[in-house]
């Protein structure tokens, strides 16, 4: 975990912000939770060993579920994106059977309701949960540190074309801005459209293209790699 | 004192202001990574809660401890109480657990917040 944190945080979109690592105009981290012992890194420690003795999960469970979340990654999201834009059955039933087409993509929800939200030229959505963190993680991981904190939760839907902005998305004036608001039983997942120039080109390929924020809706997709 | 059932609790931001949104990330640590999977096992598999008791459970806490904690340290918070609650043990086993725990860190432990910003 430590060592290397400047290197591994990134902002979720790639076109700026890649410059070298400046501690004057460097984002302040969190300390690293690793090495340092606190009170509820404690209380986590006490309460799983005790689940463990009175028999009610095993270490191989622990193990078993957080290797099953390092698994839920936004690359699983953006294949499903990808299929979507080349298979327009699967498109229709990603959008009419959301949770079908998931598991035919090998994905499991569970009892979750999952809604496929479609960008067009004429409406962009965004996502968010303004009471909690409520996020599609079955195909996208645990959400970022920003779409759980104070200013995404509060400002994106008062005025959500100046957080877009601040993610260096700019949406046409007479285009359209949903922001829906998740809950804890529905999660909502944003299809983002297929850029122009990319006729041809592999569903793989595609993919590649596809990052997370853009299936929340605080990015689009770009075309240029 | 009659009770204002329409206010609006600490959680509950959406629309308010806020500043400019802090877009670094951190990577998940191996206990923060614990905690979800604890919570996954409790709600799927064992039963013992919902995500609903476990928003209940973040929803209670008190305004300064919500913006000081950092998010699984909610979590644990949370999932600690409701297993209390539900019985699956009991505070006295948690405190003597605690101990022994804490017995293991001679270099001590640092008050709860003290290792992130709130989120």
């Amino acid at each position: 975990m430590s060592g290397n944190h400047h290197d591994r945080h990134h902002h979720g979109h790639d076109h700026d912000h890649l410059h070298p690592y400046d501690p004057e105009h460097h984002h302040p981290h969190r300390p690293d939770q690793d090495d340092t012992m606190t009170y509820y890194r404690l209380m986590e420690e006490a309460v799983r060993e005790l689940m463990i003795e009175k028999g009610l999960v095993t270490p191989d469970d622990i193990r078993a579920e957080v290797e099953a979340m390092d698994a839920r990654v936004p690359a699983n999201g953006a294949k499903v994106v990808a299929r979507a834009w080349t298979d327009p059955d699967f498109k229709k039933r990603l959008i009419e059977t959301p949770k079908e087409a998931i598991a035919e993509a090998g994905h499991d929800i569970g009892p979750m309701k999952l809604v496929v939200l479609e960008n067009t030229p004429e409406v962009h959505n965004v996502v968010v949960c303004t009471l909690c963190s409520c996020y599609p993680r079955w195909i996208l991981g645990i959400p970022p540190d920003w779409y759980k904190s104070r200013s995404y939760r509060s400002r994106v839907v008062r005025e959500p074309r100046a957080v877009l902005k601040e993610f260096g998305t700019e949406i046409a004036g007479d285009r359209e801005v949903r922001v829906h608001d998740s809950t804890a039983d529905m999660r909502y997942f944003v299809l983002p459209m297929r850029p122009a120039g990319t006729d041809g080109m592999s569903e793989e390929d595609l993919a590649a293209l596809v990052h997370r924020d853009a299936m929340i809706g605080v990015t689009e997709v770009s075309g240029a790699r | 004192m009659e009770r204002d059932f329409t206010a609006r609790g600490h959680h509950d931001m959406g629309g308010l202001d806020g500043g400019e949104i802090d877009r670094a990330e951190h990577d998940y640590a191996l206990w923060e990574k614990r905690v979800d999977a604890l919570m996954m096992l409790c709600t799927n598999r064992l039963k013992l809660m919902t995500v609903d008791q476990l928003r209940k459970g973040i929803e209670a806490l008190p305004p300064e401890a919500y913006d000081e904690m950092t998010y699984y340290e909610r979590w644990i918070s949370s999932v600690t109480n409701t297993l209390l609650e539900r019985g699956v043990f009991t505070a006295d086993e948690l405190g003597a657990k605690m101990e022994e725990v804490r017995a293991r860190y001679p270099d001590g432990v640092m008050p709860g917040g003290a290792a992130g910003g709130g989120c």
